[in-house]
């Protein structure tokens, strides 16, 4: 199983590029599942697998940090693809928290920025996008040459050793090398673990427990079944 | 990598048929322009050569760079990148100062002294623009005139690639005979993208798009050069009265005969 997890601010851009790739990986035989974690709202499970008939899911976090979500459910997520015949899982984030990065160990991390976004985004977005592997920058068409230049440039600034990509992902532009990654994107292992260092915080991932799994924590959980619960004292 | 020509191979058109034109070719110091109705493909096309379309843009176009196609993931050094395009955009969604947006970019385009360039790059605007640019005004709070100003000064100066492209340089009410005067100093390949007919018959040569589809390529034969120095000249014409005009003056049946002098219209 290879596990790629999509993150960036909202309406940067992710599901318009992860539609464009799963056209691609179906056209080349492989088999994708898609899992969407919002915190209130999302439909892209469903647009997916209308468009796609493959197997989509969706997952409220609601009063968890939706990276946080990403942590607790990612282990039964992997297991769910896997049962379904699935040897791609993407995970779309909702992209809110800028003090956690949702990437895990031997996972491929895609973080996406629109480049209307303004100069200085790349550097407000912290983990979500230096602890990434790769940074599509979306809504080239949008914007002058000149400025695409700028904004790839203050990207590689704030994460020297990304990968840039630049995409118009409407008409599909720049998705082919994104592709390329993904087929050479190594498979997770287990135990997995998240990349990188939680901030510092109350919660058992905020003070640094970093296995994946409900079993592994305690306080405010969920699992892919069960709404939030609590375990402890 | 040293360019000495880009070669187009043909696609398809909106609707899928096979493109009429099926290549055309850009050699160092050639200008040629891309005329057609609006919604066309014009911008498209010139999109396709500046991603090197590897048949993997809507329209299949091939584009190839001495005679070899650029596969899909190589990418430039963007110091060398050889295309600047200046595209249709009036305005800047970049919330920088003018002066430190070019700073960067010519940082990443590795002038080795960005304060001159920041000047030349100004100086080559203002001579476009009515107002001139200021380097602290932030690049959204521009005109439409002064971002195009901006824009071609820019690619020409700071990005100083080897071919230009140029998409409708006449909107946005820059002054358009000077900017092509300034242009032509350059020897590059220039491709226009454009309304004007003064600018298409300027040119080697046109393509002639329709539905999305190169329809017909046509070298400007002496006959049109010899018109297209009659456009210049109305051209200017009515340049002058937009200049008397802005400028407060009021009008008068003299002014319009001595115009009508200078002309000297052959016809
Ligand atoms: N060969 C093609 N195949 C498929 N779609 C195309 C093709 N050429 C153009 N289009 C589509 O047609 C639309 C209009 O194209 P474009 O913006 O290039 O027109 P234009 O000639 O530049 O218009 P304008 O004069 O208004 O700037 C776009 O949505 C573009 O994607
Ligand atoms: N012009 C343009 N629009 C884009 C591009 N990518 C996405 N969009 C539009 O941006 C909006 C939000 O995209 P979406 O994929 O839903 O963003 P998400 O919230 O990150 O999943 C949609 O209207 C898309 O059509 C692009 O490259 N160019
Ligand atoms: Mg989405
Ligand atoms: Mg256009
Ligand atoms: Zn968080």
């Amino acid at each position: 199983m290879k596990l790629i997890i999509f993150a960036g601010p909202p309406t940067c851009g992710k599901t318009t590029v992860i539609r464009q790739v799963i056209r691609r990986m179906l056209k080349k035989g492989h088999k994708p599942a898609y899992l969407k974690i919002d915190v209130l709202y999302a439909d892209e499970d469903k647009i997916i697998s209308e468009e796609f008939g493959i197997p989509a899911k969706k997952l409220y976090s609601g009063e968890l940090c939706p990276d946080h979500c990403n942590v607790v459910v990612m282990d039964e997520a992997v297991e769910w693809a896997e049962k379904s015949g699935s040897d791609f899982l993407f995970v779309e984030t909702a992209g809110l928290c800028l003090r956690c990065s949702p990437y895990i160990e031997n996972s491929l991390g895609v973080v996406v920025l629109e480049a209307t976004s303004g100069m200085n985004l790349p550097y407000k977005i912290g983990p979500m996008l230096t602890l990434a592997d790769i940074a599509v920058i979306t809504k080239i068409d949008l914007i002058s040459q000149a400025e695409r230049e700028v904004f790839r440039y203050r990207v590689i600034e704030a994460a020297k050793e990304i990968t840039v990509v630049e995409s118009n992902a409407l008409y599909g532009i720049g998705i082919d090398p994104i592709v390329k990654h993904i087929e050479r994107s190594g498979e997770i292992e287990q135990p997995m673990f998240l990349r990188g260092n939680p901030p510092v915080g109350t919660c058992t991932i905020c003070v640094g427990k970093k296995e994946i799994g409900a079993k592994n924590h305690f306080g405010v959980l969920r699992t892919m079944e069960h709404d939030l619960f609590y375990i402890g004292e | 990598m040293d360019i000495q020509s880009i070669c187009v191979m043909g696609g398809t058109g909106k609707t899928g048929e096979p493109e009429k034109v099926e290549r055309f070719e850009l050699n160092m110091g050639d200008i040629i322009s891309i005329v057609g109705p609006t919604g066309c493909g014009k911008t498209t096309l010139i999109n396709d050569i500046e991603l090197f379309a590897n048949r993997n843009t809507p329209s299949n176009r091939l584009v190839m760079i001495n005679g070899e196609p650029i596969s899909e993931d190589f990418t430039f050094d963007p110091r060398k990148h050889p295309i600047a395009l200046i595209s249709q955009h009036t305005n800047f969604l970049s919330d920088l100062p003018v002066g430190e947006f070019l700073k960067i970019h010519a940082k990443v385009r590795g002038g080795d002294n960005p304060e001159q360039m920041i000047g030349e790059t100004l100086e080559f605007a203002n001579q476009l623009t009515g107002e001139a640019i200021i380097t602290t005004t932030g690049m959204t709070e521009l005109s439409g005139g002064q971002t195009r100003s901006l824009l071609i000064a820019d690619a020409v100066i700071i990005g100083n690639s080897p071919i230009i492209l140029l998409d409708e340089i006449e909107n946005a009410g820059i002054h358009r005979s000077r900017a092509l005067e300034l242009l032509k100093q350059f020897k590059k390949i220039f491709v226009f993208v454009t309304h004007d007919p003064h600018i298409a018959l300027l040119s080697d040569y046109r393509i002639i798009m329709k539905n999305g589809s190169m329809e017909k390529l046509i070298c400007t034969n002496p006959a049109e050069r010899k018109v297209a120095g009659e456009l210049g000249k109305i051209d200017n014409l009515m340049l002058n009265f937009r200049t008397y005009i802005r400028s407060g003056q009021e009008i008068s049946e003299k002014m319009m005969a001595e115009q009508m002098e200078t002309l000297k219209l052959t016809n």
